[in-house]
């Protein structure tokens, strides 16, 4: 009995340390003093009042915003392409190709980050909507391609077999089909993609500029000088919204499969 | 399905093959150009074909220091995630109740939230008017706040926790292919239960500590954004050191070649990992 008490403590602890960096910045975002003091003078919503104010995180915020709904969109739509091929094909170069998809996943995201610079300099993509765009796409296309390559290769084929026998051209199938088949991995890619590049930072760094900054760059470069209650205000909603993802990916593929 | 034509199946893996040759082929070839170009004064380079940049790296003394540091600081972090996520794991592989699967996604959540934010989370605990200080201050247990960040132990403590859930993950799915029976039957033909934990559980779930192992310590290796924040400048790395060159010195052939090297270290680690991998299988 002492034992299952001892290791149950152990377990609790492990999880708090696991937890302690997220949980303490919900407790200091509501602390109203000027800078980090524990235990706060007083508690408020002082700091989520300030954040919004603050032109430069709002900025920041609707460019990452919408840097990540476009490259959701583009990593979906060039994501299921690619998956439906490699998932339901067998063709020679497949597994290579296949391979070629997920690499990036193996390469140091500061290398990535670098080589991106180094070519997107002279194209005149640093800096730019676009270019962050397209160094997003290289994080976030593999885990999409590799959860839809399974979604394609796990669901049942008869439904595409009566539809086709019944005279239906291969493009409906696929529109009406496929598809509608598939639609959860559709999901949890979406919001895995949508995370993804909305808190990417290290191939940000590289293709950042000053007029161009994305909110996690930005706060990167906050912490960097000041650790105000501000930036835990604005983790806080970070948070949240990494925990709606979580809820998403959960309920439709599992967070388990959808990461590994 | 024989109605897709393969110059169709071409056509539908072509956008996904024009972004990666723009962003992976194009730039990882370019990477490998760079690093062979001739550094100038001042951020500029000239082209060339010169291995300078890797004779640099190779012999000055710094840069064995830093190679050294990472891969100290990353044996660290390793072992450390190792030791605080097998328990973890061990705990939900054996947990049999409706809790199991929030507890999967308590554990492994952490991931999708931002490394800068959970970073900034450490520098709030760890600082030096942060929580723990202010508590043991508090408590009179020391008189003046114990230096936990600007400093390698800052760093440690942050990618433990930054890339436990990943070690988690490998744990578990190793677990994953462990029959919980195995250990009941080991005890009911009379192994007392840590003998039963050490002579069955362990050495089955070993191939889920090497990947995860590998994983945690490739991840940490090439980690910058961390050792940065929580480093306050003071922890050279390889990583830091990359981002240094590249973005404040403009040094783009040797930034070039260090991203190289990491590469090659990579490769290697993967080329052993295959290696033993293989081994256990064939016990």
């Amino acid at each position: 009995m002492g034992g299952r008490v001892l290791s149950g403590a152990i377990i609790l602890g492990l999880y708090l340390f696991l937890l302690a960096p997220i949980l303490i910045v919900f407790i200091v975002s509501f602390s109203i003093d000027p800078f980090l003091i524990f235990p706060p003078s007083a508690w408020g919503f002082k700091w989520y009042g300030e954040i919004l104010r603050n032109p430069e995180f709002t900025r920041a915020f609707r460019l990452s915003f919408s840097i990540a709904l476009v490259v959701t969109t583009i990593g979906l739509m060039v994501g299921t392409l690619a998956a439906f091929v490699l998932g339901r094909f067998q063709f020679r170069g497949r597994d290579g190709i296949l391979g070629f998809f997920t690499a990036p996943l193996l390469i140091p995201s500061i290398v990535l980050g670098l080589s991106l610079l180094l070519v997107f300099l002279p194209l005149g993509l640093v800096s730019t909507f676009r270019g962050l765009v397209l160094g997003h796409l290289l994080v976030v296309l593999p885990y999409v391609i590799r959860i839809l390559v399974v979604a394609f290769q796990t669901m049942s084929k008869q439904y595409e077999e009566a539809a086709l026998s019944l005279g239906a051209p291969p493009w409906v199938v696929f529109w009406r089909v496929t598809l509608p088949l598939i639609t959860p991995s559709l999901v949890a890619s979406a919001a895995l993609a949508f995370i993804l590049s909305f808190d990417e930072v290290v191939i940000s760094l590289f293709l950042v500029g000053s007029r161009v900054k994305t909110l996690p760059v930005a706060i990167y470069e906050y912490v960097e000088f000041r650790t105000d209650p501000q930036i835990a205000a604005l983790s806080v909603l970070l948070i949240l919204l990494s925990i709606l993802i979580v809820l998403i990916i959960e309920r439709t593929v599992g967070l388990f499969r959808a990461i590994r | 399905m024989s109605r897709w034509s393969l110059w169709l199946l071409a056509t539908l893996l072509l956008p996904a093959i024009g972004i990666f040759t723009l962003v992976l082929v194009i730039p990882g070839l370019w990477l490998i150009r760079m690093s062979l170009n001739q550094a100038l004064a001042g951020g500029s380079y000239r082209t060339a074909l010169t291995l300078e940049n890797y004779a640099r790296f190779i012999t000055d003394p710094f840069y064995l220091q830093i190679t050294l540091n990472s891969v100290t600081l990353s044996l660290w972090v390793t072992f450390i995630a190792l030791i605080l996520s097998y328990p973890i794991a061990l705990f939900l592989f054996r947990l049999k109740s409706r809790w199991k699967s929030l507890l999967l996604v308590v554990t492994i959540s952490p991931l999708l939230v931002s490394a800068v934010v959970r970073t900034y989370g450490w520098i709030v605990i760890l600082g030096d008017q942060g929580l723990l200080n202010s508590m043991l201050l508090g408590l009179g247990i020391i008189n003046r706040p114990l230096r936990l960040i600007n400093n390698e132990i800052g760093v440690i403590i942050g990618l433990v926790q930054i890339l436990m859930p990943y070690m988690a993950l490998a744990l578990i799915a190793g677990f994953g292919r462990l029959n919980p029976d195995l250990e009941k039957a080991a005890m009911s033909l009379g192994a007392r239960p840590w003998v039963a934990f050490l002579r069955v559980t362990l050495p089955l779930s070993l191939p889920g500590v090497a990947l995860g192992c590998l994983l945690t310590f490739a991840l940490c290796i090439s980690s910058f954004v961390t050792p940065k924040l929580l480093g306050g400048g003071r922890v050279f790395l390889v990583a830091t050191e990359i981002y240094d060159q590249a973005l404040q010195l403009l040094n783009w052939p040797f930034a070039a070649s260090m991203s190289i090297l990491l590469l090659m270290a990579f490769g290697l680690a993967l080329v052993v990992y295959s290696h033993f991998t293989r081994r256990f299988e064939w016990e």
